[in-house]
């Protein structure tokens, strides 16, 4: 009775769980924005875990790495009197700070528009921006322009087959954090696709934030304002006091 | 060597930051001027945002003003009670100058209006000063021509409100003074500048006050008004980022006191036509970013529109 119990379980076991599942990890899962701060380099890297043997077609993996995101507003220039000033604004709901995205092959092939509705991964998917066509005569070139300016900026990026990916198994990839970073949660996510359909996705955090002097001074300009100010204003009498008083003593 | 600056959310090199406020001090120290006019438009260059731009610059003005003041007042060259009449006017226009400047970030021109004062007064000062110092030049170079009179009677005398000044030797209404306060205090507000190469001129030809006492004047009164928009900033926008300010006061103090020790083996005419050369530079280079189709025509500003 037992041993037709686990039989029937060990058989059945595949046809419940998915065959294939992801296990990973990050370099490091903390990034601290310190006064010498210069970007950061993180590795993303895990398995395939599988129960099964491996189902027929290719097995891809695409990665994305998300910053906070935020609300925005952006602004076309046009000339007018002979100067080009801001005319058009579009306002963008929310779009991340920080957007990348690393795969093992071309997005094109790996991921339907279905798939990437669903999960949106792809940077024009990540990018929420409800109601945009009324605000602007050509709205969707105010979103393209976004997208154009955070990648000359760095802060988009797509990277296709910069995920090394051995034997459909172990993969990993570096993801390179700009030093223009905005403080927040990351957010992590590692999906894996046949013939375009994502058979399993799993999602990690990085925290990114300003730590020692960079966390103090932000925290108080932001709680303190006054004291801040006048704590600035200090700072700039005292050296411009000591400038001229170790002047004279040079000259004497 | 990288250094991140809090406020600013960005990196920049440590260097760039060190050298720009050390030429910018040199230059001061040479010319006698605050310096804001060149540090603001100069960390537009490297990418800080404007409004953090300005409210910083005006930090960085207060440091090397106080630098500057204290040799005026060892030397008497300070007009106490015309500077606090300067500077009334001046933290009313300051006041001011920050409500505009929300104003306009807000309606997203504050760029283009920062940029159009920029090339208005220092186009109009450049011109001016490089007008005078070539006539200067000139009859220099040609002995017994007649000699203008900076102090002469006109309309500003008739006004109402008289009161003494002992140290300019003047007895003048106090409304010409509180008017080029609160000018000054404003600009100083919206272009991050002490105004020095404003109130310097509008002292001499405009109030008719003797040259010795206008610089040490001038720097006082500049200290209150940019201490007074530094903290207006930090408490209304949140801009002053303290780590910026800190490096460029390093560069400014020290390269201001190496400026001074060189202008000290220059002729005061060629002084002013190359602080005018320099004034009408950056003018120009502002106007022609206004003026030249930009690369990318279209910027992005964080936040929503009110």
């Amino acid at each position: 009775m037992i041993r037709a119990a686990l039989l029937w379980l060990l058989t059945s076991l595949p046809a419940f769980a998915a065959s294939e599942d992801i296990v990973a990890g990050l370099s490091q899962n903390r990034v601290s924005i310190t006064a010498d701060f210069d970007g950061s380099e993180i590795l993303i890297y895990g398995a395939v875990k599988r129960t099964a043997p491996v189902p027929e077609g290719a097995l891809h993996v695409i990665i994305t790495v998300e910053g906070p995101s935020r609300p925005l507003t952006v602004r076309k220039k046009e000339r007018a009197a002979g100067i080009w000033i801001n005319r058009e604004a579009v306002q963008i709901a929310s779009a991340p700070s920080f957007y990348a995205i690393s795969t093992t092959g071309h997005l094109r092939d790996i991921l339907t528009e279905t798939e990437n509705l669903r999960h949106q991964i792809t940077i024009p998917r990540a990018i929420r921006a409800v109601g945009i066509s009324q605000q602007a005569q050509n709205a969707p070139e105010f979103l393209e322009a976004l997208i154009r300016v955070r990648e000359a900026e760095d802060r988009y990026r797509l990277r296709e087959r910069s995920v090394q990916f051995t034997e459909a198994t172990l993969f990993r990839t570096d993801v390179v954090l700009p030093a223009n970073l905005t403080e927040g949660l990351y957010r992590v996510r590692i999906f894996l696709t046949r013939d375009g359909q994502v058979v399993d996705r799993i999602e990690r955090q990085i925290n990114v934030r300003k730590e020692g002097l960079e966390r103090f001074l932000f925290n108080m300009s932001r709680d303190q304002p006054l004291i801040y100010g006048l704590l600035s204003l200090l700072i700039a009498v005292v050296a411009g006091y000591a400038a001229s008083a170790a002047f004279r003593f040079i000259k004497r | 060597m990288q250094i991140f600056l809090p406020i600013a959310d960005l990196s920049v090199n440590l260097f760039v930051l060190l050298g720009i406020g050390s030429v910018v001090g040199f230059l001061s120290g040479l010319f006698g001027v605050g310096g804001g006019f060149l540090i603001t438009p100069l960390l537009f260059f490297i990418g800080i945002p404007p409004a953090i731009a300005v409210a910083t610059g005006a930090n960085q003005v207060v440091a090397s003003s106080v630098s500057g003041v204290l040799a005026q007042v060892k030397r008497k060259a300070v007009d106490f009670p015309m500077g606090f009449v300067l500077l009334a006017g001046g933290l009313f226009g300051s006041a001011l100058g920050v409500w505009v400047f929300s104003r306009l970030t807000a309606a997203g021109q504050v760029d283009l209006f920062v940029q159009l004062s920029y090339v208005l007064f220092l186009g109009l000062i450049g011109l001016t000063m490089f007008w005078e110092s070539v006539v200067a030049l000139r009859r220099a170079n040609r002995p017994g021509a007649p000699i203008r009179r900076a102090h002469t009677h006109n309309w500003i005398h008739g006004l109402p409100f008289k009161m003494k000044f002992r140290a300019s030797g003047l007895y003048i209404s106090v409304l010409p003074p509180l008017a080029v306060g609160a000018l000054v205090g404003f600009l100083a507000a919206i272009m991050g500048v002490g105004g020095g190469f404003i109130m310097v001129p509008a002292m001499i030809y405009l109030l008719g006050m003797p040259t010795k006492v206008v610089i040490g004047t001038s720097l006082f009164q500049i200290i209150f008004v940019t201490a007074f928009t530094t903290v207006m900033h930090a408490v209304t926008a949140n801009t002053v980022d303290m780590m910026l300010a800190v490096l460029l006061i390093l560069g400014g103090v020290i390269g201001a006191q190496v400026g001074a020790q060189v202008s000290g083996r220059l002729k005061a005419e060629q002084l002013r036509i190359l602080l005018s050369l320099l004034v009408l530079g950056v003018a120009v280079k502002i106007a022609a970013d206004l003026l030249l189709r930009p690369s990318e025509l279209y910027t992005i500003t964080p936040g929503l529109l009110p």
